[in-house]
């Protein structure tokens, strides 16, 4: 079993580590530290310690495997209506650099109903192998059908490496997935890199609302499993002339499932999804009434962008949830953020920080929103909005 | 309709300060609570009670003083709580954490739904709820918004997706994982809190609910976190003075200027 202690012998009780540890789970007893049981043995103290008095023992680890036999690194393509999604593309290019990186080939793998311009489409985006499972029956997205095929997958042709998106249907296929095959996953995560030394990835997600940032490895389980949020790869150049090879795997696909799609609806009608837009417009607290968020939508409409809301204002019944930007609502990371009349709680921070640009507009000159704005201008929204779109429909038409 | 909540005590508050200086971490006062999320989750369970009889039992993985925490949601009506707590779940990540609770539930026993929140506040992974329903063997539905309906032995719910919702029919038992649309979660009522002081929390080790220690905790977890570090946040911030008229002229003119407006150009 894994354990810590402290080598009393050694400890100075300088309290390098009460400082290091992130779940304040060391206390100084007599001047000397103490592990208490709020520990959750991340290491964070062993590290930070310069008088080598912590004796951390890893222990033996469960299920690993023989890291040599995966070889190859897997992009799982989402897609709509056969068409990839912008993500599949996003981490195509991710994808790229990390097999270029292993000396190995980029594989996409694709799950839907009338697939064949979609493989084209990921070759000339980067992938070096499509495997593709084309049935009428998987059209719809299904966590039991593509679980069951990606995990065949995966056990029949051992990927290094294996890259999801981190959207509605990602989040849900990559645990159950990794939980099936007992591998490790990483969540959101932000940088993805090979270690130079030993060719593990390093995997850079936020913690505690992006406050925190952790690089995380999976160094005795295979494959290293990761999701991606939108917008944070980017995709490469489309090269038609690129070639691959399209591959249509022998699985079994489920036939009768237990779990059924009755229905699927929409009811955002805008023409740009919010976790997909270069532009989003985002409307508080400070728009002082539900009816002056048309300024938000006609300014959205101009630059062909989003529309995005505070967390207060959905509180308030001013505008669907499914608008909702911040940790509780959806993350975001367009090429540029307006904040109009949003103070910047941390909480909205953590699902727009990532923005490009960041333009705040706001009355306060001390709104917290300021500290993350490229631009700022400290004023009434209801008198700036309007004269901003003018500006922009002069130029844009 | 016997409902088990899964929840997990945070932090109470996000916010991460660094001594420059020491480049460590500065905590002062910071309390625990209930993961936000979670709260939905209880609310539903205890409303799927009330609908259907039945028990609604919370489940935890912690430190022993998170018993605590667990009797808040006996005064919001939740009848029975369990902690697993063990010097052997230290060090657990998602894997492990959902292998530790698949084992909990088994020893819970009897149980037709088990609920989620969709993610905790402090790791935001959301790997947890599908990763436990693998381990149980049974089916899950994520982002779930709103219970259409639930009979004996199915559930139809609404998962919210990037552009609506999509509705979804599973056999029971399920997992599902709430978003915070689902409910507006109750205030403890004076007798809920009475009962909840007088309600002892289950405290269970992994021997009591039968795991296998090789799978709990870190040895149980493919993951490891080598480097933590607080993220440099240097914008350089320009706020743009005059009149509206002028501010707003300027802003245009420079986002005009950037790469992303000519792409809008060409669109338009």
């Amino acid at each position: 079993m894994a354990g810590i202690d402290i080598i009393k012998d050694k400890c100075v009780g300088c309290r390098l580590c009460v400082g290091a540890c992130p779940f304040g789970a060391i206390v100084m007893v007599d001047k000397k530290a103490e592990i208490t049981e709020a520990c959750t043995l991340c290491g964070a103290c062993v590290s930070a310690c310069k008088f080598e008095a912590i004796d951390f023992e890893k222990g033996e680890v469960a299920n690993a495997v023989d890291v040599t036999k995966y070889s190859g690194v897997w992009v799982f393509a989402e897609q709509k209506d056969g068409e990839p999604e912008s993500i599949s593309y996003e981490l195509l290019g991710a994808g790229r650099e990390l097999a270029d990186a292993r000396d190995t080939e980029l594989s996409a793998v694709i799950i839907g109903s009338g697939l064949g311009n979609a493989c084209k489409k990921l070759i000339s985006k980067g992938a070096d192998k499509v495997l593709v499972v084309d049935d009428e029956s998987l059209e719809k997205y299904n966590d039991e059908s593509y679980s069951s095929i990606f995990t065949q997958l995966i056990y029949k042709n051992k990927p290094e490496i294996v890259l999801m998106g981190a959207t509605t249907y990602g989040r849900s296929l990559a645990p159950r997935v990794a939980s099936r095959i007992n591998t490790g996953l990483t969540a959101d995560c932000t940088k993805l890199e090979i270690d130079p030394e030993d060719g593990k990835l390093l995997q850079t997600r936020p913690a505690f609302g992006g406050n925190l940032m952790a690089t995380i490895i999976c160094p005795n389980h295979r494959p290293q499993m990761a999701t991606v949020r939108h917008k944070v790869m980017k995709e490469l150049e489309p090269d038609e002339s690129r070639t691959g090879e399209i591959i249509k795997p022998i699985v079994e696909i489920p036939g009768n499932t237990l779990v059924k799609v009755k229905d699927m609806v929409r009811t955002i009608t805008e023409m740009v999804s919010l976790t997909e837009a270069d532009i989003i417009v985002s409307g508080g607290r400070g728009m002082g009434d539900p009816k002056n968020f048309a300024l938000i939508s006609e300014l959205a409409e101009v630059l062909g962008g989003a529309v995005g809301a505070s967390r207060a204002t959905v509180d308030a019944g001013w505008i669907e949830y499914n608008h909702q930007v911040g940790q509780t609502g959806q993350t975001v990371g367009p090429q540029v953020y307006f904040a109009c009349g949003i103070s910047g709680a941390i909480q909205h921070l953590a699902g727009m920080s990532s923005s490009d640009t960041i333009i705040a507009i706001n009355k306060n000159p001390d709104a917290p929103i300021f500290k993350v704005a490229d631009f700022g201008i400290v004023g009434d929204v209801m008198e700036i909005l309007p004269l901003l779109i003018k500006e922009f429909k002069a130029v844009l038409g | 309709m016997n409902v088990i909540v899964c929840v997990k005590q945070v932090p109470g508050t996000n916010e991460v300060k660094m001594n420059k200086e020491t480049n460590t971490i500065i905590r002062e006062g910071i309390e625990a609570i209930i993961n936000p999320f979670d709260t939905y989750a209880v609310e539903e369970a205890v409303r799927l009670k009330e609908k259907t009889g039945g028990k609604a039992t919370v489940l935890s993985m912690g430190i022993p003083s998170v018993a605590d925490l667990l009797k808040e949601t006996i005064s919001v009506g939740i009848d029975e709580a369990v902690l697993l707590s063990d010097r052997a779940f230290a060090g657990s990540d998602s894997l492990a954490t959902s292998y530790a609770l698949s084992m909990g539930i088994r020893k819970i026993g009897n149980y037709d739904l088990i609920i989620c929140g969709k993610q905790a506040m402090d790791g935001d992974t959301a790997q947890v709820g599908p990763g436990l329903a693998e381990k149980l063997g049974i089916p899950h539905t994520t982002y779930v918004r709103k219970i259409e309906e639930i009979g004996e032995d199915f559930i139809r719910c609404q998962r919210m997706t990037e552009d609506g919702y999509e509705v979804i029919e599973m056999p029971l038992p399920a997992v599902i994982t709430v978003v915070k649309e689902i409910n507006e979660p109750r205030l403890p009522s004076l007798k809920g809190k009475m009962r909840a002081k007088k309600t002892e929390v289950n405290v269970w080790t992994a021997d009591d609910i039968g795991a296998d220690k090789a799978l709990c905790g870190l040895n149980g977890s493919p993951t490891q976190v080598v480097k933590t570090f607080v993220p440099e946040h240097d914008v350089d911030s320009e706020i743009i003075g005059g009149t509206p008229e002028e501010q707003a002229g300027t802003l245009a003119r420079k986002l005009l200027s950037m790469q992303f407006a000519i792409e809008v150009q060409e669109e338009e």
